[in-house]
């Protein structure tokens, strides 16, 4: 009877080794990423200010640090991109998931956009640069960088909305169909609004890429550091983003390098605050 | 809506209001205006209970919110459910129980005035407390609507039609006043009663 007690502890040698292993994997993975973005904070602090911040570079040699302008052109290029490529991206995911016909043709498109999530971004800076520069009577503009990214970003929309549309409840629709509600309704009040989370997923996405985008960004919007002059003439001028500044700074190295810690603590913090963000927004959700 | 399933066939003729519902030239928007369904599950829609009645009418083009709130009302109390969502119309339909959700498809089938009711085992996914007050209910509602309703449930079709029709694979046996067929001789309908293996 004794040994056939629910109350009998039993050593698993097997699970206590899975045990381990869990929490040393989850303790490395926290260890890196909080070790980072200390390391970032510690470095870049000192020369953190607010002048830095808040003010822009003059031009090269550079007798003044800042990276004002180059945030700007963060925003300059993540609106522009998200306002390209969030519809483009979202009425062809409609159109893949509702409308088309499967067969080859879907099969193939489908193919071909899972495969351009995966593409590294230099091969689209390559694109952007052979195209858009030379669209752009051969100069480097924010523009052209915009079109670069829409491109780069454009499957990433496709996707993740497509999986938010498919992931739509069978019922939902029935329901909607039984109703008399035709095609474009039902996309209209049932499936998009039951996709808003996996549109909001791939707009967060998106931006943590174009943050984070140096490679397809120096050949197409370029790594100037001027303030803009006009709201809308700045889109066709060059404009470095702060990961490109980052890139820079780190290339010069030497005595700019602490500055190339300064940009990259702005810049984790930025991602970190919009990640904040998303995280309140989506908690809004029905 | 069998064309929603691929490779769905059907052959011979149902006659609405003496129209064929087969008919190409049929305006599926208004035939399923005409035909209210509600499904084996409940399948509210994630709204609001207010937005899921207002659906309906909201689609076939009812914009005032005078019209939409007198429909609402009075959808939510053909189905006896006014009294305990009344506070909470704001509320997502999602929240309500099982038995809540289905009589909420309901009056979001009423809501477009139908003239015919099609349920499919609409009681198949409740417990027995639910699936008696939608019973009850369906009695109170066949006296403004036809209902068509599908069941499994020999206790249930004898207790709430008037008339049944037997279908086997795909083919209408028989079909009568409920009493008749439930007596019937004919051997398929027989053995499907007594519960004999087919």
């Amino acid at each position: 009877m004794e040994n056939n007690s629910i109350c009998r502890r039993r050593i698993n040698v097997g699970d206590i080794a899975a045990r381990i292993a869990i929490y040393l994997s989850t303790g490395i993975s926290i260890l890196v990423t909080v070790g980072i973005m200390a390391f970032i904070i510690y470095k870049g602090y000192k020369s953190l200010t607010w002048d830095f911040v808040f003010s822009s570079a003059f031009s090269y040699p550079y007798e003044h640090y800042g990276i004002l302008s180059n945030i700007i052109n963060s925003l300059y290029i993540i609106f522009g991109t998200l306002i390209i490529a969030l519809p483009i991206g979202i009425i062809s995911s409609i159109y893949l998931c509702e409308y088309a016909r499967r067969g080859i043709l879907t099969s193939a498109i489908e193919f071909a956009v899972e495969i351009l999530t995966g593409i590294p971004s230099i091969i689209y800076g390559l694109f952007g640069y052979m195209y858009f520069y030379i669209l752009f009577k051969h100069s480097f503009s924010i523009l052209s960088g915009i079109f670069t990214l829409s491109v780069m970003i454009l499957p990433t929309i496709i996707r993740m909305t497509g999986e938010s549309i498919k992931a739509t409840p069978k019922s939902y629709r029935e329901g909607a169909i039984a109703l008399g509600a035709g095609r474009l309704l039902i996309i209209r009040t049932i499936v998009l609004p039951c996709s808003l989370s996996g549109i909001a997923a791939s707009i967060t996405l998106s931006i943590g890429r174009i943050m984070g985008e140096s490679a397809a960004l120096i050949f197409t919007a370029g790594i100037s550091s001027s303030m803009p002059t006009s709201l809308l003439s700045h889109f066709t001028q060059s404009g470095g983003t702060l990961s490109v500044a980052l890139f820079q700074y780190m290339q010069r190295g030497g005595s700019e390098m602490k500055y190339a810690y300064a940009a990259a603590a702005i810049l984790l913090i930025i991602v970190l605050l919009h990640n904040i963000i998303t995280m309140f927004i989506r908690r809004k959700e029905y | 809506m069998n064309d929603l399933i691929p490779n769905a066939k059907t052959s011979g003729q149902i006659l609405l209001d003496g129209e064929d519902i087969h008919h190409r030239r049929v305006n599926l928007s208004m035939l399923r205006k005409k035909v209210g369904m509600v499904f084996q599950s409940p399948n509210p829609f994630p709204m609001s209970i207010y937005d899921n009645v207002a659906y309906g009418p909201r689609i076939h083009g009812i914009k005032s919110r005078k019209m939409l709130s007198a429909i609402v009302q009075r959808c939510l109390d053909d189905v006896m459910l006014l009294d305990e969502v009344k506070d909470a119309m704001r509320k997502s339909a999602l929240r309500l129980s099982g038995g809540q959700q289905q009589r909420l498809c309901i009056a979001r089938a009423l809501a477009i005035s139908p003239d015919v009711l099609l349920m499919d085992e609409p009681t198949s996914a409740l417990d027995p407390i639910s699936t008696q007050a939608i019973e009850e209910l369906l009695i109170k509602l066949s006296s403004d609507y036809t209902i068509v309703i599908v069941t499994h449930n020999i206790a249930q079709a004898r207790g709430i039609a008037d008339y049944t029709a037997f279908l086997h694979m795909g083919e209408l046996v028989e079909m009568n006043i409920t009493g008749e067929v439930l007596a019937s001789t004919n051997p398929l309908t027989r053995r499907f009663l007594t519960g004999n293996s087919l």
